[in-house]
C-alpha cells in the first residue's frame, strides 16, 4: 500500500511539473510565434513589420501581453456570465495536456510516456471545439453565434481526415506511442516517414489547417466579414487566452506532424531537441506562408473540400497503406 | 399588438424596423456597416438572413452626405474645382474633367491641344491607381493580405509621378478652364514611360499570384451574375456593364477630348457577367490604359498648357449643359445649369456608383453572406461618390 | 470509359491544376520574401521628391528687399479662395515728402498773388499689415497661386507639418517669409507662426 502510495505521489508530482513546464513552454512559444507571424507577414509584404518596441520589434508581443492584461474584463449585457468566462479556459486547458506524450528529445524529454499518445492528443484537441461553441453561444451576439457555428462545423469535419492520415502512419509503424514512432525513423531526411507516405503528410497538413482555423480555412475568424467571429465580445485577457489557445494548438499540431512524418528529434549529425524545435518551426513557417498568400475559402467550399475530397482520399490512402503493410 | 411586435417596434431604428420579416420566423436581421471592414466607406446594409443565406438586403445611404451639390450653388465656377477632387477621391481627375468639360461646353472655352493630351495621360494614370486600390481592397475582403501591399507598392511610384505634375497625391485639383494648371517636365515623361514598362512586367505576377489562383476563382466565378436586362434596368455603367458583355465605354460611345486619336480596346466579359468577368475586365482595362498613356506621351504636342484665350474670370452665359466622362467606376456626368450669375444655378453630379449599388439589393437575394461580400467588392464602390 | 468516370477524370485534372496554381502562388510570395523592404522607414529615412509637392502657400520676397513681399496687395487670392482662408490686411500710406523743384512760372507772367499753384498731390501706396493663411481650411487647390497677377505667391514644399491644436495651423505668412529670409538659425525661423 505504501509503495503504491509513493508511486502515485511521484507520478502526480511528475504530472504537475510537466504541466507547469508546458505552460511555460506555451507562453514562451506564443511570445515568439506572434512576433514571428508579424515579422514574416511583413517580409512577405515587403515591409519591416513591428520595429519600435525593443530592438527590431522583439519586445512587441510582451507589450501586447501587458496591454491585454491591463484591459477591462467586460461581460456583455445579457451574456451568461459563467459560460462566457469558462469558454476561454475550456478552449485553452486541453491544449496543455496535448503536450504530455510528445517526445522532445531522445531520452527523458517526454512529459508522460504513454502507449496511446496519438489517441490522447486527438481526444483533447476535440475538446477545444466545445469551448468555441460555448463562447459563441454565451456571448449573446449574432455575429459570435454565426462564427461559432462555422467553427464547430469546420473543426468536427476536419478531424476525420486528420485521424485517418495519422492512422496510416500508425498502421505502418504498428504503434500509437509517439516515442516509438520517432525512434523508428532515421537521422537523415530520406529515412523519415514523409518519403514513404507523402500523401498522408499532405492530407494531414491540410486537415491541421482546417482544425486550427488557419488560412485559407480561417472563415470563423474572418475579420472582413463578421468582425471577429466567435471571440468578438471578448476583451483583454479573455481574448488573450483564445489567442494563446490558437497558437498553442498550432504548435501541438506541428509537433505531431514532425513526429509522425518528419522524424521528430532525429537529425543529420546529433539527435536532439534542437532538431525537433527546428522542424516544428519550419512547419509553422509554412503555415504562415500559406496564410499570407491565399484568400479565404468560402464556408461551403471548405466543407466540400473535406467531405468530397479529403475524406475519400484519406480512406483510399489508409486502404493502400493497410494493403502494403499486409503484403510487405 | 402582441408583446413580440411591441418589442420589435422598440428595437432598432426606422430602417431595421421597416424591414419586417417575411413568412418564416427563423430570420436574423443583421446590420452590415456603417462601420465594417468590407463596405468601402460608410455604407450600411440591413440584411435579413436565414442562417447564412440572405433573404433581403436594403442599403441605407447618406452617412457621408456632404452636400456637394449645394456647395456648387454657393461657390463660383472656379471655386468649385477642389470639390470635384473630393467627390470620388480615387478617380479625382475624371470628376475634375467632367466638371471642367461641362463649364467649357457652356461657355465655349477652347482647350489647348497639349492640355488635352495631358488631361488624357493624367486621367488614365489616375484610373490605373483607382483600379489598384480596387484590386487590393477586393482581395483584402476575400482574405488575402499580401496582394494589396504589392498593388500599393506599384501605386506609390504612380503617385510620385502624379505628384511631379499636379503637386498632390490623391485629391487632385489639376484641371482649369481651358487647360491644366501646370505643364509637365521631361522628368515626368521619362519617368512615366519607364513606369509603364515596369507595370507590364508586374502584371503577369498579379496574374500568377491571384487571377489564376483556384481559391479566388471559386470565390468569384458564378457569383453575382448580372444579365443584360438587369444592367439596363438599373443603369449600370463601367466595368459592371462591360462585365455583362456590353462594350459601352463613354470614350468610344460619346467621344470627348482626343480619345479618338488613340488605339485602345474595350475589354468585355465573356461569361454570365459574374464577379470574375468584372474582375478580368478591370485588369484588362489597366493594360489598355497603359497603352493609351504610352501613345499619348510619345505623341505629346508642343504648346501652352493653357489656351491663350482662356478667360481669367469666367463669365457664364445662361444655359445648361451635360458632360460625361468615363471614370473608373462608370459614366460620370455633370449637368450644369447657369442663370448668368457668378455661381452656377444648379450642379447635378451623376455618380456611377449610385446606379451600380442599386443593383446590389436584387443581386444578393438568396446568396451566402460570404458571396455578398464578394459581390460588393466586385461592384467597386466608393461610398462618398454615392452620397456626394 | 463510362460517363461517370470521365467526369471524375475531368474533376481530378481540374483539382490538380488548381493545386498547381496554389504552388505557383506560393512561389510568387516566396520570391518576394527575399527582397528588401520597400518601406521608406520614417523617421530613419525620408523621401527626396518633395520639390514639386504642394505645401502651404508662401509669399515671395522681393528681389530688392527680402523683408518685403512682392505682393501688390490686389486681393485676388483672397477673392478666389474657395474656403476663405486667406486674409490680407493693408493700409494706404502717403509717400514721404520729396525735394520739390521750384514751380516754374511761365516766362513773363507776373506772379499773381491770388492764383496759387495747386499743392502737389502726395502719392499714396499700399503697405502690407498682415497676410494670414488659415491652413486648417486650405484645400491646396492652387487657385490663389494661379490668380495672382504678379509673382506674389507660390507653394512651399513643406510636408512634415504637425501641431497640437488648430491654432498651430493659422499661419502668419509675412512672419514666415521674414523668418526664412533672415536665414536658418534666426529667431522664429523654425516656428510655425
Amino acid at each position: 500500500m505504501n509503495v503504491l502510495g509513493i508511486h502515485i505521489a511521484i507520478e502526480l508530482i511528475q504530472i504537475v511539473v510537466a504541466v507547469v513546464v508546458f505552460l511555460a513552454f506555451i507562453g514562451v512559444n506564443v511570445l515568439i510565434l506572434v512576433l514571428m507571424e508579424r515579422k514574416v507577414a511583413g517580409r512577405f509584404q515587403r515591409r519591416p513589420g513591428p520595429f519600435e518596441v525593443g530592438p527590431h520589434g522583439s519586445l512587441q508581443t510582451l507589450a501586447d501581453a501587458v496591454k491585454m492584461m491591463a484591459k477591462e474584463l467586460h461581460t456583455p449585457g445579457g451574456a451568461d456570465k459563467i459560460l462566457f468566462w469558462a469558454a476561454p479556459i475550456i478552449t485553452f486547458a486541453p491544449v496543455v495536456v496535448c503536450f504530455m506524450p510528445v517526445p522532445f528529445g531522445p531520452k527523458y524529454l517526454t512529459g508522460w510516456e504513454m502507449n496511446l499518445g496519438v489517441v490522447l492528443i486527438l481526444a483533447f484537441s476535440g475538446l477545444g471545439v466545445f469551448g468555441i461553441c460555448l463562447a459563441g453561444w454565451s456571448s449573446n451576439n449574432k455575429y459570435s453565434l454565426i462564427g461559432a457555428a462555422r467553427a464547430v462545423a469546420q473543426s468536427v469535419a476536419y478531424e476525420i481526415p486528420l485521424l485517418l492520415s495519422v492512422l496510416a502512419v500508425a498502421f505502418q509503424v504498428g504503434s500509437l506511442n509517439l516515442s516509438v514512432i520517432t525512434a523508428g525513423q532515421g537521422s537523415w531526411p530520406w529515412q523519415w516517414n514523409v518519403v514513404v507516405q507523402p500523401l498522408s503528410f499532405f492530407i494531414f497538413f491540410v486537415s491541421t489547417l482546417g482544425e486550427t482555423n488557419r488560412a485559407p480555412f480561417d472563415l470563423p475568424e474572418a475579420e472582413s466579414e463578421l468582425t471577429a467571429g466567435f471571440h468578438t465580445e471578448y476583451s483583454g485577457m479573455g481574448f488573450g487566452v483564445f489567442f494563446m489557445a490558437e497558437y498553442a494548438a498550432m504548435v501541438v499540431v506541428c509537433s505531431v506532424g514532425t513526429i509522425l512524418f518528419l522524424g521528430g528529434w532525429n537529425g543529420p549529425l546529433v539527435n536532439g531537441p534542437w532538431w525537433f524545435l527546428a522542424k516544428v518551426y519550419g512547419l509553422l513557417f509554412v503555415m504562415m506562408w500559406l496564410r499570407w498568400t491565399f484568400p479565404r475559402v468560402r464556408f461551403d467550399q471548405l466543407l466540400n473540400i473535406n467531405w468530397k475530397w479529403l475524406t475519400p482520399l484519406a480512406l483510399l490512402n489508409l486502404l493502400v497503406v493497410a494493403l502494403m503493410v499486409k503484403l510487405v | 399588438m402582441n408583446p413580440e411586435q411591441a418589442f420589435r417596434n422598440l428595437a432598432g431604428d426606422f430602417y431595421t424596423r421597416s424591414l419586417q420579416p417575411g413568412p418564416t420566423e427563423n430570420t436574423l436581421i443583421l446590420n452590415m456597416g456603417p462601420q465594417h471592414p468590407s463596405t468601402h466607406g460608410v455604407l450600411r446594409i440591413v440584411l435579413e438572413l436565414d442562417g447564412e443565406y440572405i433573404l433581403r438586403a436594403d442599403p441605407v445611404l447618406g452617412y457621408i452626405h456632404r452636400m456637394h451639390e449645394k456647395m456648387g450653388e454657393v461657390k463660383t465656377f472656379a471655386q468649385y474645382l477642389p470639390n470635384m477632387g473630393r467627390v470620388d477621391y480615387l478617380h479625382a481627375l475624371a470628376w475634375n474633367w467632367a466638371y471642367v468639360g461641362a463649364v467649357e461646353k457652356l461657355c465655349g472655352v477652347e482647350v489647348s491641344e497639349r492640355a488635352e493630351y495631358l488631361r488624357v495621360v493624367t486621367s488614365e494614370m489616375n484610373r490605373i491607381s483607382s483600379h489598384f486600390v480596387w484590386w487590393g481592397a477586393y482581395l483584402l475582403d476575400l482574405g488575402a493580405f499580401t496582394p494589396i501591399m504589392y498593388a500599393f507598392d506599384d501605386r506609390e511610384w504612380l503617385l510620385d509621378l502624379l505628384q511631379i505634375v499636379t503637386g498632390s497625391r490623391l485629391t487632385y485639383c489639376y484641371f482649369r478652364f481651358g487647360g491644366v494648371s501646370d505643364d509637365v517636365t521631361p522628368e515626368f515623361v521619362e519617368g512615366t514611360l519607364k513606369w509603364c514598362e515596369h507595370m507590364r512586367e508586374r502584371l503577369p505576377m498579379y496574374k500568377a499570384l491571384v487571377t489564376d489562383n483556384v481559391i479566388l476563382r471559386n470565390r468569384c466565378e458564378e457569383i453575382g451574375p448580372i444579365d443584360l436586362d438587369m444592367a439596363r434596368r438599373y443603369g449600370a455603367t463601367g466595368p459592371v456593364l462591360r462585365g455583362s458583355g456590353v462594350a459601352y465605354d463613354v470614350r468610344r460611345a460619346e467621344p470627348y477630348s482626343v480619345y479618338d486619336r488613340f488605339q485602345f480596346e474595350i475589354p468585355v466579359g465573356t461569361g454570365a457577367g459574374d464577379a470574375m468577368d468584372r474582375y478580368l475586365v478591370r485588369l484588362a482595362e489597366i493594360e489598355q490604359s497603359l497603352n493609351i498613356i504610352e501613345q499619348a506621351l510619345k505623341t505629346l504636342p508642343e504648346g501652352p498648357h493653357m489656351h491663350e484665350k482662356a478667360p481669367k474670370r469666367l463669365k457664364a452665359p445662361k444655359g445648361e449643359t451635360y458632360f460625361a466622362v468615363e471614370g473608373a467606376r462608370g459614366k460620370i456626368g455633370v449637368h450644369l445649369l447657369s442663370d448668368g450669375g457668378k455661381n452656377p444655378y444648379r450642379v447635378k453630379l451623376r455618380a456611377p456608383g449610385f446606379s451600380n449599388l442599386s443593383l446590389f439589393a436584387e443581386l444578393v437575394r438568396g446568396v451566402l453572406l460570404a458571396d455578398a461580400v464578394s459581390i460588393l467588392g466586385s461592384l467597386d464602390m466608393v461610398i462618398p461618390e454615392i452620397d456626394r | 470509359m463510362d460517363r461517370a468516370s470521365a467526369g471524375l477524370f475531368g474533376e481530378v485534372r481540374k483539382t490538380l491544376t488548381g493545386l498547381w496554381s496554389l504552388v505557383v502562388g506560393l512561389g510568387v510570395t516566396g520570391n518576394q520574401f527575399y527582397r528588401r523592404a520597400v518601406t521608406v522607414h520614417y523617421p530613419r529615412q525620408t523621401v527626396d521628391n518633395l520639390s514639386t509637392f504642394r505645401g502651404p502657400i508662401e509669399l515671395i520676397p522681393s528681389a530688392k528687399d527680402p523683408m518685403k513681399p512682392d505682393c501688390i496687395l490686389c486681393g485676388m487670392c483672397e477673392q478666389s479662395c474657395p474656403s476663405g482662408c486667406i486674409e490680407v490686411k493693408s493700409h494706404f500710406e502717403e509717400e514721404p515728402d520729396a525735394e520739390e523743384p521750384k514751380a516754374q512760372t511761365p516766362a513773363g507772367a507776373a506772379s499773381d498773388p491770388e492764383k496759387k499753384a495747386p499743392p502737389k498731390k502726395k502719392k499714396k501706396t499700399k503697405v502690407i499689415d498682415s497676410f494670414d493663411l488659415n491652413f486648417n481650411l486650405c484645400s491646396l487647390c492652387g487657385l490663389c497661386v494661379q490668380s495672382c497677377p504678379g509673382s506674389g505667391l507660390r507653394f512651399s514644399h513643406e510636408a512634415y507639418l504637425a501641431g497640437y491644436s488648430r491654432s498651430d495651423f493659422e499661419f502668419d505668412l509675412l512672419a514666415r517669409m521674414r523668418a526664412k529670409a533672415s536665414g536658418p538659425g534666426s529667431a522664429g525661423s523654425d516656428s510655425k507662426r
